[in-house]
């Protein structure tokens, strides 16, 4: 994308993107608003395929086997306008041996009645290794439904790493749906940060499978729910080979009038796997915060340190 | 009169006294140090004097240069220039060490970090960047407490145990802050059962039951660690508790 539109300024800066990151012909992007495809660009080894649709975007992305794309590679969908639908379809494989890192930036900063529809399907290669972060940035109306799916696949020895991070504005709705299936000697770590306010409303749904021997699996959520907002957790790993190892955590801070439900479901089907969680919902811990009073820091500040830690 | 007078306060938890009409004088720009055996009361007072949950019912009275802070919540008195080092510092998942200091610092300036953190002994280059959390070890984390007590220039800092999970070698950087607290005009209470801390002090509280048995220079004071404790009935004896 050698110019930079207005509208796709708009999406890069609500990401808090320089433009000059997606001039540099070295870095792969697509950058999409509503249903628009406003830049596109690909790297040696990296296929990308995106078309238009009605109500958004269909792409299909290949790393072509034993390539490492240096660069991570941005995608940047935004809804500028208050409302609006966007639905993303992706297909993404990596082939074997192949490595990329993803940034996806989402960006919905006026919306007061916006959807925002996700459905991807991964599969990573034997070797292969995928690193995908995706940042929501909303507006302060709370006007935003998002719903992410993913089904992954991870291959012998591949690896897949993801981080839902949605800190900045309203959530509105968030309803995250993935499933992650792991084959020997894989390696996955699904991860989210949120904060909810006002009456937004948080639901997590992640499933690891662990069905090849030595596969090992984390899914981690760490919420903040203020106001009367509400989170629900649920998160299962389920280890079906010898000497898979897995682990469930769900830390939530609740404030105000939020609630928290967690709920990690572990569940193993062979003597020679073993799985932990660990969930702790409740106030901000009091040790925290009294460390923090005692160097005098308001109580409000206090517990918003505490809170953009336990998130970052 | 003391910068800090504790005025006969009683401190009752689960319907045991832990504290005993207790009356103690701190003098401003002193090294205090209060020892006694285990349910002295030593931390209890600490926790008190900081106005901690659950520390707050007593009776008596806590002065602060002249006035009463036994109605003050934690943050008012810690800006009244009173603070507390944890015997076991909180962990903070995900809060950088650099965060975690600034917030001890009304004015901090460029490169204050840095050298607070050579100060109690770790290399900035290693740290600056990690988060307070279950990656330090405990030794690691009481030393950055310690600096964030640096930063926040107390009128009085209260260390619990500050030689806790400290190795031998970094021990003399904890006691070169207290030296730098006392140099900056810090009215320093060491509460402790080492005789190594004790010796930093230039006065000395011996507790036993949540009563003051003893107050004096450190050299007399030393006697109750020489004879494991000054003769007494108290349950707290480690002479009765052997027999």
């Amino acid at each position: 994308m050698n110019d930079i539109t207005a509208d796709a300024k708009k999406v890069l800066s609500g990401a808090g993107l320089q433009d000059n990151v997606l001039k540099d012909p070295g870095t792969a992007h697509i950058v999409l608003d509503r249903n628009k495809i406003l830049g596109m660009n690909s790297v040696p080894g990296l296929e990308i395929d995106a078309n238009e649709l009605d109500e958004g975007m269909e792409a299909s992305i290949t790393v072509k086997e034993n390539t490492v794309i240096e660069k991570t590679v941005h995608l940047c969908f935004g809804v500028i306008p208050e409302k609006g639908i966007q639905r993303i379809i992706m297909d993404l494989r990596i082939e074997p041996n192949a490595s990329i890192s993803v940034l996806s930036h989402c960006v919905f900063p006026n919306a007061v009645d916006v959807r925002h529809i996700m459905k991807g399907n991964i599969d990573i290669a034997e070797g292969g290794n995928y690193s995908y972060l995706e940042k929501h940035v909303h507006s302060g109306k709370g006007g935003v439904r998002v719903y992410p799916q993913a089904e992954i696949s991870v291959g012998k020895g591949a690896r897949f790493s993801s981080v839902f991070e949605l800190l900045k504005g309203r959530v509105g709705l968030i309803d995250i749906d993935y499933q992650a299936v792991c084959a020997a000697e894989a390696v996955l770590e699904m991860t989210a940060r949120i904060s909810g306010r006002g009456n937004d409303v948080i639901k997590i749904n992640e499933r690891g499978h662990l069905r090849g021997e030595k596969s090992r699996g984390v899914l981690k959520s760490n919420i903040a729910v203020r106001d009367s907002a509400s989170a629900d957790i649920e998160n299962t790993m389920i280890a079906e080979a010898a000497y898979a190892r897995g682990h469930v955590d769900c830390k939530e801070i609740v404030r105000d009038q939020g609630k928290a439900r967690a709920v990690p479901i572990v569940e193993v089907r062979h003597p020679r796997a073993h799985i932990t969680h660990e969930a702790a919902i409740g106030s901000v811990d009091s040790k925290q915060l009294e460390t923090l009073l005692a160097r005098g820091m308001p109580e409000d500040d206090a517990v918003e340190l505490i809170i953009q830690g336990m998130l970052r | 009169m003391g910068i800090l007078e504790i005025r006969n306060i009683t401190l009752k938890l689960d319907g045991s006294k832990i504290l005993d009409d207790l009356s103690i004088d701190f003098w401003e720009g002193h090294v205090h140090a209060v020892v006694g055996p285990n349910g002295a009361g030593k931390t209890t007072l600490a926790n008190t004097i900081m106005g901690l949950e659950g520390y707050r019912n007593i009776s008596g009275d806590i002065i602060l240069e002249g006035e009463s802070i036994r109605n003050l919540s934690v943050d008012e008195r810690a800006r009244r220039g009173i603070t507390l080092g944890w015997q076991e510092p909180a962990r903070f998942e995900g809060l950088p060490l650099r965060d975690y200091i600034s917030a001890s610092s009304r004015n901090p300036k460029p490169g204050d970090i840095e050298d607070l953190l050579t100060r109690v002994g770790l290399s900035p280059s290693d740290y600056l960047d990690r988060a307070v959390d279950r990656t330090l070890s405990g030794g690691e984390r009481k030393k950055i407490e310690l600096a964030s007590i640096l930063a926040m220039k107390p009128e009085i800092a209260i260390l619990d145990e500050p030689d806790s999970g400290i190795d031998v070698e970094s021990l003399e950087k904890i006691f070169d802050a207290v030296r730098i607290l006392k140099k900056q005009g810090t009215t320093v209470l060491l509460i402790t059962h080492s005789q190594t801390v004790l010796k930093q002090a230039e006065h000395a509280f011996l507790l036993c039951c949540g009563r003051l048995q003893k107050k004096g220079v450190v050299s007399e004071i030393e006697q109750y660690f020489g004879d494991k404790c000054i003769p007494c009935d108290h349950k707290n004896n480690p002479d009765l508790n052997e027999e």
